[in-house]
């Protein structure tokens, strides 16, 4: 079978804030660069982000540096984070974030004329450089024009079917293009992952339809070791109606913009559960958490900017107890802040122009004037490729990863903003060190047998036709049972029994048929999906099942508490002789200079 | 539920296309491109249509739903009347691929050839620059495009004349302006923008910005004031007199 084939230095799969900035760093470094994207060039999931990008410029606080956004990550992540990659976060994101103004970024403004930042849960200080609440529109689209004038070669709306070994080192990749149906063959010396996320695997996600954890799987299948994959965040505040919107959306900014979060009562009820650990941060009353919000340096932090993890759970547990709002959510309401500001809707419209917009359009609801009705969304996956922390490679030599689908980082828990100066702090760093590594090593040789075997496994489904079975329907019969039993509060019978299920689910995708011509043939690429959407689902559920206890964004009812054994360990899942194997690996010691940071912040 | 009949423009082997009928059930809340979907988990598998976000934030998926270019996730279906059937067919100014899908990348071809953002050398004590909220903010109003092409499908200039080799179309007068009025831009634009990107042929119908999903002023605040300096520097009297004196 013979392939177009395209050679690059360094081969990066995945377009989004990740792989645009592992573009631009592996250009600028002289080699030649291949860009396989999804869909559209500037359309990957980035481009959803909302509130901002966390850096320690300081501009809004002068206490803030980048020790307090160190120890506030470790903090959020539950101390089981790779340090050193969120040392290196935080030491670099200022940096990457004022780069982004000299390639065209327009930040929102401080009154001296500064990169404007801005709350969110879990950090201390006002951190998240920002655009009004579209900051990942402006992410992606600084580096896409950027990248457009540097030489890189961009292939939109392909698809990586596998990745291809020689010799146990990362050589290529075969890609079906989406528009013609037709498989095209990349050799490269050196491959970047930067695939994003995985939240299509559960039936509520403010994922698009593209996180179907492909670089996870990719990985997994060339025998990459995935780490932390129990952890994934349910971001407290999706859009719960109508129910085609379910899942999209609203910004943790409200919150950080004066939001309340109340139930069916009229009740505050962030006031009532506030973790030991974040007392000494937290306002003792509304009116404090107000003056938090405006700026008020002396004030403490809103109960409502406590970390993701905890927020989803004590709304789950309002829903639960009876007290939630009609359509299954509490109220998320901003428009209460017309009795402290005049103008309040103007402001509000300034502040949050995306969600005044999605509300009024795709609800009939002016968030200026009425309560939003929000509740948990899968959001984001702590989990991912385990990667070198500085190098950003991966256990298979010159296979790297970055972004959303690597791990370590985020721990068990990952702070809103974290993502967007992650994306940008190591897409840099994968895109330097590919490079290095392209221009060290020789040309991988990818071989013709190879690539015709992953082209046979793709093409299957149209042998079984449309009588094999209908794809969509597996992929929605999978969301809900990771909806169902590996979700936000998780128990051991229930994940046993979703194990058992993606059995059956894998053997149905394995018939999974389509009919038609190859060309832009949305059944088929379903059908093509299901099978990385099955491998991290796999993980996620064997990995949770491991964890016995709750951490960060991982809640088990039949471990409650955090325990010790775990504190210090990593659940690591590799592809083994029988299938998916799960074992426990300890986080190397953090040295003393970073225990004391930690230390020191804990006041 | 109500009943809804949705007639969907399908393409031919052969490269023409037809529109083809499907009666389907629609559930409060619903937008089109639900019922898109619906139709292609239930009746037609291989109905290809392009979208991401479903949020309105990443502008694939444009299409005219009932002759009029809009965004298939942010048009509720109770909006529309479901008396008659709902007509969903692709952009009708770029050439077809599949279905509901187009090819649409002149627009990125296009864009690469627009000069890049120079920023002046940096004047803040930190390295970096000091710009005012209100200095940027007409900016940022072109920033938040999203480039769905929405624009580009209604203008005429494209879609009935053809000009695709002389006129950049609004969505990249949008980031012409946007670079322009960048504070910190230092390049300058307005000999391109008078000689290959054809400025001159829009006539200011305002279609552009009437189906703009992000409520841009196309327009008003990128088209007109990019015109302005385009004729100041070319036509006003003044100055030309001055330049005969100059040069």
């Amino acid at each position: 079978m013979a392939h177009d084939t395209y050679t690059y230095d360094v081969l990066i799969i995945g377009a989004g804030g990740a792989g645009l900035r592992a573009a631009i760093e592996a250009a600028n470094a002289g080699v030649s660069v291949g860009l396989i994207c999804k869909s559209l060039l500037g359309k990957a999931h980035t481009v959803m982000a909302e509130g901002g990008m966390a850096a320690a410029l300081s501009h809004n606080d002068d206490r803030d540096n980048w020790k307090v956004h160190f120890a506030d990550t470790m903090r959020g992540g539950q101390y089981v984070n790779n340090w050193r990659m969120a040392e290196i976060h935080a030491k670099e994101a200022p940096d990457r974030v004022r780069e982004l103004e000299a390639w065209g970024a327009v930040f929102d403004r401080t009154p001296d004329g500064r990169i404007n930042q801005r709350n969110f849960g879990g950090h201390r200080y006002p951190r998240l450089a920002h655009v009004g609440d579209r900051t990942g529109l402006e992410l992606i689209r600084t580096l896409q024009d950027h990248t457009i004038h540097l030489g890189v070669t961009v292939h939109m709306e392909h698809t990586v079917v596998d990745l291809v070994l020689d010799g146990g080192r990362a050589a290529g990749a075969l890609a079906y293009d989406r528009q013609s149906g037709r498989f095209h063959a990349f050799a490269a010396k050196a491959i970047i992952l930067a695939t994003g996320g995985i939240g299509r695997a559960y039936s509520v996600t403010s994922n698009s339809w593209e996180g179907t954890g492909d670089g996870h799987a990719l990985a997994y299948r060339v025998g990459a070791e995935l780490i932390d994959m129990e952890f994934v965040q349910f971001h407290p505040t999706g859009m719960v109606w109508p129910p085609s919107v379910k899942g999209i959306l609203v910004t943790e900014g409200v919150r950080g913009e004066g939001g309340i979060l109340k139930n069916s009562d009229g009740r505050r009820f962030m006031f009532d559960d506030i973790p030991d650990n974040y007392k000494p941060q937290t306002a003792s009353d509304a009116e404090e958490g107000w003056r938090y919000t405006q700026g008020d340096k002396s004030a403490r932090r809103p109960p409502e900017l406590l970390t993701r993890d905890h927020v989803a759970r004590c709304i789950n547990r309002e829903v639960k107890a009876g007290r939630g709002s009609p359509h299954g959510g509490v109220f998320l309401d901003i428009a209460w802040i017309k009795e402290k500001l005049p103008n309040a809707a103007e402001h509000i419209k300034r502040k949050l122009p995306s969600m005044y917009h999605q509300f009024m359009q795709l609800a009939n609801l002016d968030i200026t004037k009425e309560p939003m009705e929000v509740g948990p969304t899968t959001h984001y996956v702590m989990g991912g490729v385990r990667v070198d922390a500085d190098s950003q490679m991966s256990t298979v030599p010159g296979l790297f990863a970055a972004g959303e689908c690597a791990s370590g980082i985020n721990g068990a828990n990952r702070l809103g903003g974290n993502s967007l100066s992650d994306l940008i702090v190591f897409g840099k760093r994968a895109g330097e060190y590919a490079a290095e590594y392209a221009r060290k090593n020789p040309a991988a040789r990818v071989s013709d047998e190879a690539l015709a075997r992953v082209e046979r496994t793709a093409l299957e489904p149209f042998e079984r036709g449309a009588s094999g079975e209908n794809p969509y329907m597996v992929q929605k019969d999978l969301q809900q049972v990771m909806q169902a039993l590996v979700g936000i509060v998780r128990q051991e019978s229930e994940m046993r029994e979703a194990v058992q299920t993606l059995q059956q689910l894998k053997a149905r995708a394995a018939r999974a048929g389509v009919s038609g011509g190859r060309d832009y043939h949305a059944g088929w690429h379903t059908a093509l999906d299901l099978r990385n959407l099955l491998t991290v689902s796999e993980a996620i559920a064997l990995s949770a099942i491991e964890r016995r206890e709750s951490r960060g964004g991982h809640f088990r009812e039949d471990y409650p508490d955090k325990a010790a054994e775990f504190s210090t360990i990593n659940m690591m899942v590799k592809e083994g002789a029988g299938g998916m194997q799960v074992t426990r690996v300890p986080i190397p010691p953090i040295p003393d200079e970073l225990t004391q940071v930690i230390e020191e912040q804990k006041s | 539920m109500s009943a809804a009949t949705f007639k969907i423009w399908r393409t031919l082997p052969g490269g023409d296309g037809t529109f083809q009928t499907f009666h389907t059930e629609v559930a409060d809340g619903m937008v089109v491109l639900d019922v898109v979907h619906k139709v292609q988990a239930e009746q037609a598998p291989d109905l290809a249509v392009r979208w991401n976000c479903k949020a309105g934030k990443c502008g694939s998926c444009s299409a005219e739903i009932n002759g009029t270019p809009r965004l298939m996730c942010m048009t509720r279906m109770d909006e529309l009347n479901l008396w008659e059937p709902v007509t969903v067919e692709p952009m009708r100014a770029f050439p077809p691929i599949k279905d509901l899908v187009t090819d649409v990348s002149w627009n990125f071809r296009v864009k690469k050839g627009i000069t890049k953002f120079t920023p002046r050398t940096p004047d803040a004590p930190d390295g970096t620059w000091r710009m005012a909220q209100r200095d940027v903010d007409r900016v940022q109003e072109f920033r938040k495009c999203i480039e769905c092409f929405l624009c580009q499908d209604v203008c005429h200039v494209l879609r009935d004349h053809g000009k695709f080799d002389e006129f950049i179309g609004p969505r990249f007068f949008v980031y012409t302006a946007n670079l322009e009025m960048n504070p910190l831009d230092t390049a300058d634009r307005v000999p391109e923008l008078k000689h290959d990107k054809g400025i001159g042929y829009c006539n200011i119908t305002k279609c552009c910005t009437t189906v703009c999903p992000e409520h841009i002023h196309i327009t008003d605040n990128a088209i007109i004031p990019l015109k302005e300096r385009v004729v100041s520097r070319y036509y006003d009297p003044i100055t030309r007199l001055l330049r005969v004196f100059t040069s």
